[in-house]
């Protein structure tokens, strides 16, 4: 079926609204770039990503590295001398990958870095689309994938957790324990309200009357993703704050507050 | 009681534009009021559908200020009245005249949607036993009133014009209504894929923003789908276990 309709194309920006709407995309577009720019800078540094139990979430798990916290040992041999190392390269790409791939971020950077569309009901500035119907795009059905990895790295910062209270005297509790606390509550929040979790624990089925165990659990994930956007801000600012307070202590810039 | 201004789209396909006019408002009338007055008073010719005043019909949708609503359910004050409020058709489709476009497009996507197909009845006497659980979640698409405000503001079809890709919004509620329902045996996960173009949907989110019933559109019904369409097409481990699971 070829539908005639006669439509008129607007210009980018055309719009008749009157109030601020890029406001929200600007500052979407401030605050993923600036994570994205600390995020990568914290990456590249290697160092002063420990104090004493305390393992920042970018480097979290340390498979390989200096720290005590290193699960295989420091650099492995195999590492090509030419391709700078920092233990952060090994993981950061599964939640890289997790955010870039979520539906709320997707929906978010969309409007905010390539103006598809600018805001609603706001003229755009490109004639063609594809959208995710094609590559590159489609990959972005893979996001499933990103979260398997994602519910085991929360499942292990949690254990950071329990570990940020094993201090050289015994049993306590500071403030980076309390903040790295704060951090896995909100990266849970974040990934158990996901979209593709939401589906895989019972939004696939017409009837979840006859499984109990997976309708309570499709009640509480799409409580979480109620409030997914939420979560997703929330959590991208508690994992850079936990970098910047474990980086600041391991500096000497700030010592931690034993609260315990 | 005060005036005010209005900016009023004039005109057929060919030629048309903002033609201005003043109306006296009162305490609450909503933009429809002032059209009707506009309309009674200074330019009898005008042309708008609506119905029910109510909210219920979806025959009155226009935008307001640049913002896909219906006329009737938006409150004169809730708007700025101090500048002019512009009153045009929706823009995903072809106009006709003045405030009056051609939906029709709609009810031909509609009839290409695979229709509810039930399982066999559950009893003798031709009934299904349902539990309420499980019908809740596509009793809200069923709250929709095809105002098609969704199609409108869906960049799309509103700027990219895919009419003959994308089914849009309304009607992946539509869709969702019928794929969700305990009783349906039908599987148009392919079409949604191929014909319907649930790929092109970028999750802005602007379908749910606009709805005047509340249907959570991306979230509940759009999304779901697309990860469906994932089970069946981009998932090789559910591919994998499909292989492998005996059959009934």
């Amino acid at each position: 079926m070829t539908t005639e309709l006669t439509l008129i194309k607007r210009r980018f920006g055309e719009t008749l609204r009157s109030d601020a709407w890029w406001l929200q995309p600007v500052l979407v577009f401030c605050g993923l770039t600036a994570f994205v720019i600390y995020t990568t800078w914290a990456a590249f540094q290697g160092e002063h990503y420990h104090h004493g139990p305390y393992l920042s979430p970018f480097y979290a798990p340390e498979i390989f590295g200096d720290s005590e916290h290193s699960w295989f040992g420091p650099k492995p041999g195999w590492w090509p001398t030419w391709l700078p190392f920092s233990p952060a390269f090994l993981i950061l790409w599964a939640p890289a990958g997790f955010r870039l791939t979520c539906y709320y971020y997707r929906g978010a950077y969309y409007k905010a870095f390539w103006a598809d569309p600018p805001s609603c009901a706001v003229g755009e500035p490109r004639n063609g689309y594809r959208g995710e119907s094609a590559f590159p795009l489609i990959l972005q059905n893979m996001h499933r994938f990103f979260l398997y990895f994602a519910l085991i790295f929360v499942a292990l910062l949690a254990f950071d957790v329990w570990k940020a209270t094993q201090f050289d005297n015994g049993f306590g509790i500071g403030l980076g324990t309390i903040i790295l606390a704060i951090n896995v509550f909100f990266l849970g929040g974040y990934t158990l309200g996901c979209h593709s979790l939401r589906h895989l624990v019972g939004g696939f089925m017409d009837r979840l009357s006859g499984t109990p165990i997976r309708q309570k659990a499709y009640h509480c994930v799409s409580c979480l993703n109620g409030h997914h956007m939420r979560w997703a801000w929330m959590s991208l600012c508690s994992v850079a704050l936990s970098d910047v307070y474990v980086r600041l202590c391991s500096m000497g810039v700030l010592s931690d507050w034993r609260i315990l | 009681m005060a005036a005010a201004k209005f900016k009023v789209w004039r005109g057929d396909a060919n030629t048309a534009g903002f033609v201005d006019y003043e109306a006296e408002v009162s305490e609450g009338m909503v933009v429809l009021d002032a059209v009707h007055q506009i309309q009674a008073e200074q330019a009898n010719d005008l042309a708008v559908r609506w119905n029910c005043k109510a909210g219920k019909c979806g025959s009155c949708s226009a935008e307001v200020n640049g913002h896909p609503k219906l006329m009737c359910m938006t409150r004169l004050d809730d708007l700025p009245l101090e500048k002019p409020v512009t009153i045009e058709p929706v823009r995903a489709f072809s106009h006709v005249k003045d405030l009056v476009t051609d939906v029709s497009w709609n009810y031909q996507v509609k009839k290409k949607i695979k229709k509810f197909n039930p399982k066999p009845p559950d009893f003798e006497d031709g009934t299904w036993k349902m539990q309420q659980e499980d019908i809740d979640r596509v009793q809200e698409f069923r709250k929709c009133i095809e105002c098609f405000l969704c199609q409108d503001v869906c960049h799309v079809l509103r700027d990219h014009h895919l009419h003959d890709n994308f089914i849009g919004p309304r009607h992946y509620v539509y869709t969702a209504a019928l794929e969700m329902h305990p009783l349906d045996t039908e599987n148009r996960l392919g079409d949604l894929k191929e014909t319907d173009g649930i790929g092109y949907c970028n999750i802005t989110k602007c379908c749910t923003k606009v709805c005047p019933e509340h249907i959570t559109i991306t979230d509940n019904a759009i999304i779901p789908l697309k990860e469906r369409v994932v089970d069946q097409f981009y998932d090789p481990v559910r591919k994998l276990l499909r292989i492998l699971k005996p059959k009934k």
